[in-house]
């Protein structure tokens, strides 16, 4: 249900570990308005977990978590919380 | 303004808190701190603010670095020995971090300079080891509203406290006047372990990144002692005083003095 979001943002973290990710991840949701939704294409497997758990504990809205092939990741968050 | 590559990999630790991020790390390259003394706590302090980024450190300090200073003060080393302590810290900090700017200023702070040199400041610390000095500090940046981290130390003991003029107490609100001359024992007679500054330093500088990231509750109203023997801090509520000589209601000090008068700790 949540498919058809439109991403307001994309970023591609692809050949970034721990905890590059998440520093790229978390400073781009910060320049977003409330509201708005991220697409972050990964591949460090650690990040698929680690990402979604910190951006809820931030107080962001994870809409999506996929395995879109044999090494990437696409998340979908929405920012909530400044 | 954007990281660079290398800004995110330094401070990746800061950026990935919730209380800091970009944001706040933006806002400690963006700062202006004081320290007062390049000694027991200006080095730990300044060590730890030039490593978080604190984007302008400026530290004063007149005397010259000695192989007896070298049991506490970090920033200096058996090769700057005679070298002034500004210039051994600036180069320390430097090689630590090439986003800080370090202003050294190699002077003896005073009722006659004190008010110029902070006025660009956002925050001071108080790194001194003489009560002329800490009154001197304080009584002028309750006058100029700047907050400041006042630390402390003797042999086992360390006191930190953060000073917000308008909004808590001040030094004196503490301790009106500075204890006669002859009952204070100047580091000429007191040791201290090395790592006591160290403590005391460290929460210096935390208090300092609180006031600049405005997140958590800095030591207002409130007197931190640690007693290393014990390994105990204990807090000691510290109201404003009304009746305060600086920052009360009907101040008499309102310029400021000639603190030395009397202390020969100081040269
Ligand atoms: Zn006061």
């Amino acid at each position: 249900m949540e498919e058809d979001i439109k991403p307001d943002r994309k970023i591609n973290i692809k050949g970034l570990v721990c905890p590059y990710t998440f520093v790229k991840a978390k400073l781009a949701v910060e320049d977003m308005e409330i509201g708005q939704v991220i697409e972050i294409l990964l591949d460090y497997e650690e990040a698929s977990r680690s990402i979604p758990k910190s951006m809820e504990d931030h107080g962001q809205k994870v809409l999506k978590v996929e395995k879109i092939n044999d090494t990437d990741w696409v998340l979908v968050i929405r920012k909530e919380k400044e | 303004m954007d990281f660079t590559e290398d800004q995110l990999q330094r401070y990746s630790r800061h950026i990935i808190l919730p209380e800091v991020g970009g944001k706040g790390q933006r806002k400690l390259l963006g700062a202006k701190v004081f320290i007062v003394g390049a000694g027991g706590l200006g080095c730990p302090v300044g060590y730890y603010l030039t490593a978080a980024g604190v984007g302008t450190l400026g530290i004063i300090d007149n005397d010259s670095v000695e192989l007896s200073n070298l049991q506490r003060q970090i920033a200096h080393s058996t090769k700057t020995i005679g070298m002034y302590k500004i210039d051994s810290a600036k180069a320390t900090f430097e090689a630590l971090n090439p986003d800080v700017r370090v202003i050294g200023i190699k002077e003896r702070i005073s009722k006659d300079n004190i008010l110029d040199l902070i006025r660009d400041y956002d925050i001071v610390v108080d790194g001194s080891d003489n009560f002329p000095t800490r009154y001197l500090v304080n009584d002028a940046c309750v006058m100029a509203k700047k907050p400041l981290v006042s630390g402390a130390i003797l042999k086992f003991e360390g006191h930190v406290t953060t000073i917000v003029p308008g909004e808590g107490h001040c030094y004196r609100c503490l301790f009106e006047e500075m204890p006669p001359p002859g009952l204070v024992p100047s580091c000429q007679e007191a040791g201290v372990i090395g790592a006591i500054p160290g403590v005391v330093g460290s929460l210096q500088a935390i208090e300092v990144i609180k006031l600049i990231l405005g997140k958590g509750d800095p030591l207002k109203n409130t007197l931190l002692i640690y007693d290393a023997l014990k390994t105990t801090f204990r807090r000691i509520k510290v109201l404003k005083n009304p009746n305060c000589p600086v920052c009360g209601d009907n101040p008499t000090i309102r310029e400021l003095l000639d603190y030395d008068a009397g202390y020969c700790a100081v040269q």
